[in-house]
């Protein structure tokens, strides 16, 4: 009864989402005026339908309802209720309707906040939104229906993937599906604004807190897959440049450049036809992630979901959204006039330069991502990794950070670093330049075996950190504005991680050693022993536990307990690693197998400031959640004012 | 669209995004229409075969060198190993090209000797030689990447065609045509 209740609601949206994109093309019309008054409400009613097929999916999995062949190929009455309702998600149907739950709830949120925008271009923003909605509809409905049901309700599930019970995955990727579905928000404004010739500040307002929303989300998303694939891969790796990683990088990198781009039209009316490209890129960057993923087409560590013919239906989405968009792009854009012009020293030329930079990063990564399956057309195969992605990436992102910490110092339009504006951009700067040219030398003296990346590395995060804080000298505190905050705490996080990332592969130390019980072992500064090993089980588990006693340069000992699980429905094994932290660093043991003669492989790692990587991502979303914070208070304090307002005007009996 | 006259020099550039897009796709069909293939063809077809000296990897058998490979005669060189299921499935094949007159010669990756031995006394051993590769370094130079793999080398050392996955009863005359072939081509050369 809840699947056909959800299958029901489920067709209904979508007549809604067709509704919507009738009413929003006609009302475009210069005859459709009444039929504008139609989009608003009928978004809204999309979002709430399709949020109870959603709903009602969840309800199925939460109840294990064994007659829903989803439930039966991704549940199992005998696990937690956590990862039940996260297994809603955990598939390709589930995750196909988060996907346009998000974008509709999102379309209705639009529908029902944006005020400021001009109507006609909204109407054109939801019509655009239907557009992109209405083909995942159609996915869902035809090519894989969640509410499925099987002929013969079955015994009992089939489980989840092992790899999947564990609370970071479960709720990774409905994180970054946010990230890339409040993208579809940014790409539908830009279709909008293309359609109805009105690229402006209105706009870039419109537009910024949907991406700086879905950044925070994405930000957060990739922090945490990365600190989840560290800690239970067990591959003492936190990044891998895998085809889904990188998928989910893309759509990061052209969210960035956006986001600094659109501030810039938004308070410049500046970058205009580069604001509304970038919107459209940073959706199809998801779009071409998503496929990547769940196609097959590449090899990846994540074989997720992974069917050509669904690869077929969502490149045939990608060929008519994007391809729509991009050619809509083409012939609108020379009638987007210029915007204000700036000088090239400037706080414009400056993010112009990063997002250029941001954008090579981009096409960087998508070129090494392909380039497999480049080669494969004419029977070459080739995997592309670090060797490639680490220094050529580095190419643009060194210049990008020396900019970003001079960038937020200069001022609009036009700058000079002379006179007054020395002591306030160039002597501070001069000093950051000074300590990283130190920490550079320093490392290249002492440390001869680090390679030029890391030692680079170090010396630029020691630079940027103070750099970042340098916009904060000289004003009031307390009256900085939150996105001022943001920016400081964000860019800050970037020195940060990149500190973490820098170190890692400078000064990580990593011994394999077979330790038979009560044996002992050196580790960088780390003495380790192996005092015992203990079988333990879970509700759908069983694992072996050691126990590892660990002392850090002779202080006391903690014991770890690195663990090798088994699991039972479906098979599969998993190494979970131990972690010591330290405010210096991390370390890391992974329980590997027992050889012939007794004695258990260990793996250990100590990786110094390791942890800093995932707080410096902490840090850029912290910093991206102050700015929305910021922009969201002001736009309560502007209703608050205006209902004020109008309370005295009708006390007035005005 | 009067304006569009105004501004001829970007109108090509402006094309070229949809241009990007358009590549993009063309790849991705034809990343979807090609019949997923995860095996690694070696590069090293076509070349001789680096050299090396194997210590013997079994009691009643000699190790394996390069200079066993240029006699004249074609022959196989079989990767495998006693812990590799798909090597022990392969057996029967095997004996059967060595019945009909091949010389197969063994690289055993990564094994213990008694490992092998018990492999050898349940599977039947079809080698002639076969050589202990404990830390993969021939298995890399001729562009292996797993167990089993079978290369047909010619007489004069170089490798011929490479067989990846285990050898079926319908692979057997297929690897005979190919070391006829190999026979033509190294008399040939």
């Amino acid at each position: 009864m809840i699947a056909e209740l959800g299958l029901a609601v489920l067709w209904m949206a979508a007549a809604l989402a067709a509704l919507q994109l009738v009413a929003g093309a006609l009302a475009l019309r210069p005859d459709g005026g009444q039929l504008g008054g139609l989009v608003r409400p009928v978004a809204v009613m999309q979002g709430v339908l399709v949020l109870i097929a959603f709903v009602a999916l969840v309800w199925l999995f939460v109840t294990t309802d064994l007659s829903v062949k989803l439930v039966v190929e991704n549940s199992h009455s005998a696990k937690p209720l956590i990862f039940k309702i996260a297994g809603t998600w955990g598939n390709h149907e589930g995750s196909m309707l988060l996907w346009v739950t998000i974008m509709a709830v999102a379309g209705a949120f639009v529908a029902v906040i944006e005020r400021r925008l001009d109507e006609r271009t909204l109407i054109a923003t939801l019509g655009g939104q239907a557009f992109i909605s209405l083909g995942f509809y159609a996915f869902l409905l035809f090519a894989s229906n969640p509410f499925a049901r099987l002929p013969q309700p079955a015994e009992e599930g089939q489980g989840l993937n092992p790899l999947l019970q564990d609370i970071g995955l479960a709720f990774h990727p409905p994180t970054l599906y946010v990230g890339y579905v409040g993208l579809s928000i940014a790409f539908s404004f830009a279709i909008g604004a293309l359609i109805t010739r009105n690229v402006g500040p209105a706009f870039a307002r419109a537009m910024r807190p949907w991406v700086l929303g879905a950044w925070i989300f994405l930000t957060l998303g990739i922090t945490a897959g990365s600190y989840w694939a560290y800690y239970t891969l067990g591959w003492g790796g936190w990044w891998f440049w895998d085809p889904v990683e990188n998928a989910s990088l893309m759509p990061w990198l052209a969210a960035t450049a956006l986001l600094h781009s659109v501030s810039v039209l938004q308070s410049r009316d500046a970058l205009r036809a580069w604001t509304v490209m970038l919107g459209v890129l940073a959706f199809s960057m998801s779009m071409v992630g998503t496929f990547l993923v769940r196609s097959g087409i590449l090899t990846s560590v994540h074989a997720f979901a992974v069917d050509p013919q669904r690869g077929a239906f969502i490149l045939a989405l990608l060929a008519i959204d994007i391809g729509g968009a991009l050619a809509l792009f083409t012939l609108r854009v020379s009638t987007v006039t210029e915007g204000a012009r700036f000088s090239l020293l400037s706080r414009e030329a400056s993010l112009v330069f990063n997002n250029v930079m941001l954008c090579g990063i981009l096409g960087i990564v998508l070129i090494g991502t392909l380039y497999p399956l480049m080669t494969e057309a004419y029977g070459v195969k080739v995997s592309v990794g670090p060797p490639y992605f680490n220094p050529v990436s580095a190419i643009f992102a060194f210049p990008m950070l020396v900019v970003m910490a001079i960038g937020p110092l200069l001022r609009w339009r036009r700058d000079r670093l002379t006179g007054d504006r020395a002591a306030r951009v160039t002597w501070p700067l001069a000093v950051c330049a000074a300590l990283a040219l130190a920490v550079f030398a320093g490392v290249e003296a002492l440390a001869h075996h680090i390679t030029l990346l890391p030692a680079l590395g170090l010396a630029l995060a020691s630079g940027l950190f103070p750099a970042s804080f340098l916009p904060l000298v000289g004003r009031n505190l307390r009256r900085t504005p939150l996105p001022v905050w943001g920016m400081v705490v964000a860019h800050a996080g970037i020195a940060v991680s990149l500190f973490g990332m820098a170190s890692e592969s400078a000064f990580s130390v990593e011994r394999l050693a077979a330790l038979t019980i009560g044996e002992s072992r050196d580790v960088g500064p780390w003495q380790v022993r192996l005092d015992g090993m203990m079988p333990v089980a879970g509700p759908n588990w069983t694992a072996l536990q050691a126990s590892v006693s660990t002392r850090y340069a002779g202080a006391a000992p903690t014991v770890l307990h690195p663990m090798a699980e088994t699991f039972t429905n479906p098979p599969g094994t998993r190494n979970e690693s131990a972690l010591q932290t330290r405010w210096n660093g991390q370390l890391y043991v992974v329980l590997g197998e027992q050889a012939q003669d007794g004695r258990w492989q260990m793996r250990f790692w100590w990786k110094p400031f390791v942890p800093l990587i995932w707080a410096g991502g902490a840090m850029v979303g912290l910093g991206g959640l102050l700015a929305l914070l910021g922009r969201v208070l002001s736009d309560l304090r502007r209703l608050i004012a205006r209902d004020k307002i109008a309370y005295r005007r009708t006390r007035q009996g005005r | 669209m009067s304006d569009n006259t105004e501004k001829p020099r970007n109108r090509l550039a402006l094309w070229l995004p949809l241009a990007i897009f358009g590549g993009l796709f063309a790849l991705f069909v034809h990343g979807l229409m090609r019949p997923a293939d995860n095996n690694v063809p070696s590069t090293f077809v076509g070349n001789p075969l680096p050299e090396f000296d194997l210590p013997a990897a079994a009691a009643d058998r000699p190790g394996l060198a390069t200079s066993a490979f240029r006699t004249g005669k074609p022959r196989l060189l079989n990767v495998f190993a006693s812990w590799c299921v798909p090597c022990a499935a392969e057996a029967p094949q095997l004996a059967a090209l060595a019945q009909a007159g091949v010389d197969v010669e063994g690289v055993a990756i990564h094994d213990r000797p008694e490992d092998l031995a018990r492999f050898l006394a349940n599977n039947g051993n079809p080698y002639a030689a076969i050589g202990r590769d404990d830390k993969r370094v021939v298995q890399i130079a001729i562009g292996s990447s797993g167990v089993p793999e079978t290369y047909v080398i010619d007489g004069q050392g170089v490798i011929r065609y490479q067989h990846i996955g285990d050898i079926r009863a319908d692979d057997v005359p297929m690897l005979l045509g190919k070391l006829k072939e190999a026979a033509s081509k190294g008399a040939g050369s």
